[in-house]
């Protein structure tokens, strides 16, 4: 019955519910948090919230703790992202197009870590920390997430340099423009999108990360961890969820960024059929 | 006379591939030139070292009588038009076509003027806006000859320009390749595996092989008079009488190539130098002809017969049939 229309064209009305359910599924608690940080019951989450409040906000911007771990999550993201991108970048230019022997081993161990679960990076860094005896530091933290950050860049460098014709850097040369300008001109233009795109990726995959952080942080708290914690306490929820907010809208701008300023780019790449 | 090329002695190896092996070419100024093989012929690596992306192991590449062996890519008077094209995707028709213009930093009215001029020549006016993921496979090709035209280059390189194009459109570009050439008199260098392209274009031809050249000949000759037997197996169809079997059965000292159309079929054999008995394999109708394909021994044979109200086929396959030539006809192969 669900299935009677066989239109190929058109979805069934079966798999319009379903996607509506999942797309549902997938939202509706995002905007309970949004809700219930206006709600003025601190104890427990009640529906509908007894009454509407913003004093969660204020107290929420008077926190030192909390602005100390926005702070430090900030500074994580920024850091790792950059090191991300210059490493991601030049790993991907180095491999996408060379042959020699091991290539294919280099670029599975440089995937791995988004592979591997985090709870297993973040204990082998742990321990790798622990045996070079480096101290626990925000610096720590960086390079526990760099190892993930740097493979989302690498990715989407990869698969603009795979889709761009190889001839592109000859013909910028054979036109008359030496290697500088054949740099700026034509293949930093041609990346530069793809770079961005995969730079906020990893910024907000290292901005809301938890575990590796767990294991690389000692006694810092990035603002993920601040929210486990504060999470165990039952008085004043409202205030995770005033934070979530933020969270929320600081990972949202720039994964909406990064698909907006790629999907103009991925039909121009054909060019090279 | 100043040659616009000169290759001597060219060898390139790609570890144990021989790419080229001493290629020694002379192209005149003006000339519409072709590279013709079979891919892997070595022909696309022939025009990376004369445009500067390979530098040959050994051997010297002169143009207009200044050595360039060693010199990059954006040091040559010599612009390249990529079998891919290799339009820059991130710029617009305009900013394509000018990219050379802005490298040498000429001022912004006069790139205007050239480029509305070369984008007229090559009928592409009013896409100056366009990106190249906006036009189709002819529009991108007349995008990337202005781009490499605009420079005025004294010799153009084609890398297969044509091969992603569909059968009309590609008549139609050889057509306004040959016409751009005459109206801009510079040498064109063409490389392709499309013999017809090549015979019908080219002022002479260079026959590719394995890394060699077998023959540099005008179309004329190269179809006519081939020199071996790769060359006359290459270009048209032909039969290959080696010497052994001409000798046995036809009572000649060498080994000889014949074209099918100068193989009569069924003919008065006094009139003719040469008749065998085949025996007819396969008829295929070409549209204008037959191709009759026939075996005697281990030769296989070829011979036409053309669509004619007054002599219609009354051939079928299996049939035995008498073949004839003249010893005009047949070019004599050196090996």
């Amino acid at each position: 019955m669900l299935f009677k229309k066989n239109n190929l064209n058109k979805a069934s009305f079966g798999l319009k519910l379903g996607a509506i359910l999942g797309i549902l599924f997938l939202h509706v608690p995002l905007f309970l948090i949004i809700l219930y940080a206006f709600t003025t019951e601190d104890k427990s989450y009640q529906f509908p919230p007894p009454g509407y409040t913003l004093k969660w906000f204020s107290i929420v911007l008077s926190r030192q703790d909390i602005w100390n771990a926005v702070s430090l999550s900030l500074q994580v993201a920024i850091i790792s992202t950059m090191a991300a991108i210059v490493l991601g970048t030049l790993a991907a230019a180095a491999l996408y197009k060379a042959s020699f022997f091991g290539r294919d081993s280099i670029t599975l161990l440089i995937i791995l870590p988004i592979a591997l679960p985090g709870i297993i990076t973040g204990i082998s860094l742990r321990s790798a920390f622990g045996v070079v005896g480096i101290p626990f530091s925000t610096w720590t933290i960086i390079i526990g997430h760099a190892t993930f950050c740097m493979v989302v860049v690498y990715n989407n460098v990869v698969a603009r340099l795979r889709r761009s014709s190889p001839n592109l850097i000859q013909a910028s040369m054979d036109l008359g423009a030496n290697n500088f300008q054949t740099f700026f001109y034509v293949i930093l233009p041609n990346l530069g999108t793809a770079i961005l795109a995969g730079g906020m990726l990893a910024f907000a995959l290292s901005f809301d990360e938890v575990i590796v952080t767990t294991f690389t942080a000692g006694q810092q708290t990035t603002l993920p961890i601040w929210m486990l914690s504060e999470l165990i306490r039952p008085r004043q929820r409202p205030i995770t969820n005033v934070v979530a907010v933020f969270i929320i809208c600081i990972t949202f701008i720039p994964i909406l960024y990064a698909s907006y300023i790629t999907r103009n780019t991925t039909d121009t790449e054909g060019s090279s059929k | 006379m100043i040659k616009a090329l000169n290759l001597r002695n060219i060898n390139k190896r790609y570890n144990e591939t021989v790419a080229l092996s001493d290629i020694n070419l002379d192209i005149e100024d003006g000339e519409f030139f072709s590279l013709l093989g079979p891919s892997g012929s070595g022909k696309t690596t022939c025009l990376k070292v004369i445009g500067g992306f390979e530098e040959p192991d050994t051997g010297d590449v002169t143009l207009f009588n200044e050595d360039v062996t060693y010199t990059p890519p954006f040091k040559r008077n010599v612009n390249t038009v990529f079998q891919d094209y290799a339009l820059f995707p991130h710029m617009n028709v305009e900013e394509n076509v000018s990219y050379s213009l802005k490298i040498k930093k000429i001022p912004k009215n006069e790139q205007k003027s050239k480029v509305d001029e070369i984008l007229s020549i090559v009928k592409l006016n009013g896409y100056e806006k366009r990106k190249p993921s906006e036009l189709s496979g002819g529009q991108r090709q007349r995008v990337a000859l202005a781009r490499s035209l605009i420079n005025r280059p004294k010799i153009l390189l084609l890398d297969e320009p044509l091969g992603a194009l569909d059968l009309k459109l590609r008549e139609q570009m050889q057509f306004e390749l040959k016409n751009l050439q005459r109206q801009f008199q510079i040498t064109f260098i063409y490389v392709t595996h499309d013999q017809q392209e090549a015979l019908s274009m080219s002022d002479r031809i260079a026959i590719f092989n394995e890394g060699k050249i077998e023959q540099i000949d005008t179309p004329n000759n190269i179809y006519l008079k081939p020199k071996t037997a790769f060359v006359a197996d290459f270009i048209g169809t032909t039969s290959i009488i080696p010497k052994d079997f001409a000798k046995k059965s036809l009572k000649y000292n060498y080994g000889f190539s014949i074209r099918p159309e100068n193989i009569n079929i069924n003919s008065n054999i006094a009139e003719y130098d040469f008749s065998i008995n085949a025996s007819i394999n396969d008829i295929q109708f070409q549209g204008s002809y037959y191709k009759i394909l026939c075996q005697t021994e281990n030769i296989n044979l070829t011979a036409l017969h053309y669509l004619d109200m007054k002599n219609p086929l009354n051939i079928k396959i299996g049939d035995n049939i008498q073949l004839s030539w003249n010893k005009m006809d047949i070019t004599n192969l050196d090996d």
